[in-house]
């Protein structure tokens, strides 16, 4: 276990933290999604977005359904699955399947079309559906996903995202880094951000953590500025939170 | 009610339909919109008709996007315009009503 006598307890001043019962949330039947930010008939303009994440939806698709072909353009889409498989197909040829453990990242740019649906008839899929708004307009569309290492991210912070090409993770067209840990009960550990005036906004995937001075449950949203670093304690077992640092500045 | 004009200009014909589509999806809003992909006819169709908010989407360069927004505040001063993102999926309607609350305001 890391020495926490090391981590200064930083008290979080400048927050916004989104409990997950305040998310929007909407049910289609076949697609349920909670929404951290104003989406579709979701509209809350309190929660447009946190710095450049424009787009937070915690979605569960029905066997075998999901989104039709539809377009995008100018946005950096990211989808972490979180149980089941998805099936992708876009505009530029690709037909993948991404599962538990992999990461996607598009970027839209002048505009792609795409399809995700559940691939298996007996198991509902469950995803992040995360979209941040790029440092530049009308790049050229790309595709790519990558399946990580689970065991890479036990009591440590797996990186799952940068804006390097050569970086661990899949890469983006913004100042943005993601990582996943996966903690046992008390395991603490301090993340500092990459670069200064970025924020971090910190998602509970399973279980109990605080970050500073605040505690989330499962499917809480806390966002964090002015501050270089994170102190951030494990309070269940198998905790698991996914941290998105990203540009305040859109 | 009264009808809500909303331009939209676009370089991909594919997103401008679908983006077009939506906004005329919306019945409960009075929205109308109506979608070019040259900045000639944007203009055009800007002085013939009354709109409340443009929508700037696909592949339109930064001295486009320059020229269009000095030429409809030249003409309407008043005029919302709106950098839409996502091509028509779960930010459309979010964009409008902000673009819409903003020049209200």
């Amino acid at each position: 276990m890391e020495n926490t006598d090391k981590i200064s307890d930083g008290v979080i001043t400048h927050h916004v933290l989104h409990k997950s019962n305040t998310r929007g949330h909407a049910n289609h039947g076949w697609l349920e999604s909670y929404h951290t930010f104003s989406f579709a008939n979701y509209q809350n303009r309190e929660r447009m977005n946190f710095g450049v994440l424009r787009v937070l939806n915690d979605d569960r698709v029905s066997q075998g359904m999901g989104f039709g072909k539809h377009p995008h353009d100018n946005m950096e889409i990211i989808s972490i699955p979180l149980e089941g498989d998805l099936e992708h197909q876009d505009s530029m040829g690709n037909t993948t399947v991404i599962k538990e453990g992999d990461i996607q990242a598009m970027s839209a740019g002048t505009g792609i079309f795409h399809s995700e649906y559940n691939k298996n008839k007996d198991q509902l899929v469950k995803f992040l559906q995360i979209w941040i708004y790029p440092n530049e307009k009308n790049v050229t569309p790309r595709y790519d996903q990558i399946t990580l290492d689970l065991n890479d991210r036990h009591n440590k912070l797996q990186q799952i995202l940068s804006p390097n090409p050569e970086d661990e993770g899949v890469w983006i067209h913004q100042d943005a880094w993601f990582h996943i840990g996966k903690f046992e009960n008390n395991f603490s550990t301090l993340y500092e951000l990459k670069k200064p005036g970025n924020g971090i906004y910190a998602f509970v995937l399973k279980g109990d953590f605080t970050l500073g001075n605040i505690s989330l449950n499962e499917r809480d949203g806390l966002g964090i500025w002015d501050t270089n670093t994170i102190k951030i304690t494990a309070n269940s077992a198998n905790a698991e939170i996914l941290l998105m640092e990203v540009p305040m500045q859109l | 009610m009264e009808t809500i004009n909303i331009l939209y200009i676009g370089r991909h014909l594919e997103i401008l339909a679908t983006v077009v589509r939506l906004i005329n999806a919306n019945a409960n809003a009075n929205w109308n919109g109506v979608g070019v992909m040259n900045d000639e006819e944007a203009k055009e169709i800007f002085l013939r008709k009354d709109f409340s908010l443009v929508l700037l989407g696909s592949g339109i360069q930064e001295q486009s996007e320059a020229d269009l927004c000095k030429f409809f505040i030249n003409h309407n001063p008043n005029i919302s315009i709106v950098q839409h993102y996502g091509g028509g999926s779960g930010l459309l309607k979010s964009e409008i009503l902000l673009g819409l609350y903003n020049n209200k305001n």
